[in-house]
């Protein structure tokens, strides 16, 4: 796994941080994601994000609901096992269409929670990494990723010419583990300085 | 950027409108010639029935909008300012619509033609237990009486609240005045849901379309015609919204607004089929006679195709095409599905009229649609009056700038 570099600055007012992410991505640096403690409107159009494919794969759990349930029951009640249930047709296609909902829902729902968490990479014992604690709370923190051609000095400037506060490079590991820790950090032991 | 605020009726729009009336109009004399005037009364009751079917679901779907001014004015919602004088505007053809309604509706009661309300014949109900149990809620002074109150309700109302959207246009409020502009709009939208809760969530439907077979009910009935007209009305709003957009006005509108407008009306296509499979499933599966009786000539008589039809077009076409966000965002498409949504729904209100009244066979339903097509026109020339009256923004409305702003 490469170890990659970021340059890591802090906003604290989402009217600094809008210009900042345009202005940042004039300037041509990658921005590797700015975290915030709660969803901002229009921040992913901002970043030039692309629309998340999670609906899409819904869609497909969804039908795959739908014919899981209707291939099963139809199934069972025309070929396995036949039976005559207050003189309605073997083939009783509106009483199935209930329990066909359920199942596309229910296919759907836990698809798309599955889907989601691995897309986060959220799991059981795995810690998320932070690139600043504060993006739990009250900070938004943009990472800029470094590539062979920025120049780190520079870009730390441009950042707090546009309005960033807090500003260090940091070095973490890619790949499919990108955000899992490495080392154990201790959550609030250094006591938060004040913003002045 | 100076705001096109007045609208100009074009000439052609005009034409058109005037056209399409003229077309409905011979459409109405034509059918009442070669039915309406008929000694079988099983021929007069097409020509009838025809009226019937189209002023009512014309009417519903222009009260629909008024409708959505008073929910989304309770929601305290914001977005739909942008476009909130469009709304007003279909909604000022519920007078002149409700009043047409009434005529016909009345002259179907009191016309001596008990082919459409057999209700309405005393000698018949006097021979019949489920008609005479019943001749307390169905009878000519009773129907009369509430049909009369809700078109007068409607309108007075809708007036009501389209008087206060313009009231303000030219005095800008403060932020106290704003206060009791918002609370005054609350009260006056709630009540108009109230009766509208008591009439096309529950008795109208009833009286209008549901007594045609007046021995069969259905506690679903009213939900399901509510469900359809709404959509529909939905469906016409989004159609005068992009129309305005494409010529020009509606600057404030963006995709964020259309794609809520089609939200709006994928959620409530699946609304409909969802009151629809209740009230045919557990009919079905019940399987009693006197139930079954109003799916007998339309499941497995002659209008089985209608029937699937109306499925398909007003289940698995919004399901199907308006599901992607992108098609929502799409003019195009957006224009394509209200358009067939609107037609799909005039198809389910046919069916809900049709079947009950001609059990044998499907009447020729050239005329039905001509007909439509003069509400179309009637509707088009109405709502291009009201909007070119006002400005086409609620400029000093407190929510408009939550409009502009809006964002999905």
């Amino acid at each position: 796994m490469a170890i990659k570099k970021f340059v890591v600055g802090c906003f604290y007012d989402e009217q600094v941080l809008f210009p900042a992410v345009k202005q940042v991505r004039k300037a041509g640096y990658k921005i590797h994601d700015v975290y915030t403690p709660f969803p901002i409107h229009g921040l992913d159009a901002a970043m030039g994000l692309r629309d998340t494919s999670l609906h899409t794969a819904g869609f497909i759990y969804g039908i795959t609901g739908t014919t899981v349930a209707l291939s099963f029951i139809t199934w069972v009640f025309t070929t396995d096992w036949p039976m005559n249930i207050g003189g309605k047709p073997f083939f009783a296609l509106p009483a199935w269409i209930p329990i066909t909902f359920e199942l596309t829902v229910l296919f759907a729902a836990v698809g798309m929670v599955l889907t989601f968490c691995y897309l986060c990479q959220l799991a059981p014992f795995v810690k998320k990494d932070h690139f600043h604690l504060r993006a739990t709370d009250d900070t938004f923190v943009m990472a800029i990723e470094c590539t062979e051609k920025t120049n780190e000095a520079e870009a730390q400037q441009f950042l707090e010419s546009v309005g960033a506060v807090e500003i260090n490079t940091q070095y973490r590991e890619t790949g499919w583990w990108m955000g899992r820790y490495d080392k154990e950090t201790k959550f609030f032991s250094e006591k938060a300085e004040a913003i002045s | 950027m100076a705001l096109r605020e007045q609208y100009l009726i074009p000439k052609k729009y005009n034409n058109l409108s005037l056209a399409f009336m003229a077309v409905g109009l011979l459409s109405i004399i034509v059918l009442f010639f070669t039915h309406g005037t008929s000694s079988d009364p099983h021929e007069q009751t097409r020509f009838w029935a025809s009226l019937l079917q189209n002023s009512v679901y014309f009417l519903l779907v222009v009260n629909a909008s008024m409708f959505f001014i008073c929910a989304t004015t309770l929601a305290w919602g914001g977005w739909q300012m942008s476009f909130r004088r469009v709304t007003e505007a279909i909604s000022a053809c519920v007078p002149v619509i409700g009043v047409i309604t009434l005529v016909i509706l009345l002259a179907i009661v009191f016309g001596g033609n008990h082919e459409i309300y057999h209700w309405t014949d005393a000698e018949h109900v006097k021979h019949d237990a489920a008609l005479t149990f019943k001749k307390g809620f169905l009878n000519k002074g009773f129907y009369t009486a509430w049909s009369i109150i809700t078109v007068v309700g409607w309108w007075l109302l809708g007036k009501k609240m389209r008087q206060l959207s313009t009231s303000i246009d030219n005095d800008p409020l403060t932020i106290e005045e704003g206060k009791s502009y918002i609370w005054k709009n609350t009260v006056w939208a709630a009540l108009y849901i109230i009766l509208f809760s008591l009439t096309v969530m529950s008795s109208i439907p009833w009286f209008w379309l549901m007594s045609i077979d007046a021995h069969w009910f259905s506690t679903m009935y009213s939900w399901y015609t509510f469900a359809s007209s709404f959509v529909a009305g939905i469906a016409l709003i989004t159609i005068y919204v992009v129309f305005l957009k494409n010529n020009g006005y509606l600057e404030l509108v963006t995709r964020e607004h259309l794609h809520d407008l089609g939200k709006f009306q994928f959620a409530f296509s699946i609304f409909w089929t969802y009151l629809w499979y209740s009230q045919f499933m557990l009919i079905w599966y019940a399987n009693i006679p006197e139930e079954t009786t109003y799916f007998e000539p339309r499941f497995q008589g002659v209008y089985r195709g209608i029937f699937f039809l109306n499925l398909i077009i007003n289940f698995l076409a919004p399901l199907l095409i308006l599901m992607k966000r992108a098609s929502k965002r799409n003019y195009g498409t957006i224009t394509m599905m209200s358009v067939l949504i609107l037609f799909g729904h005039w198809l389910d209100f046919y069916q809900m009229v049709f079947p009950s009244v001609s059990k044998e066979h499907v009447p020729f339903m050239l005329a039905d649609l001509g007909i439509a097509l003069g509400f179309v026109g009637l509707i088009m020339f109405l709502t291009a009056r009201h909007l070119a009256k006002h400005p086409l923004f609620a400029r000093n409305h407190p929510f408009l700038k939550e409009s502009i702003i809006h964002h999905t």
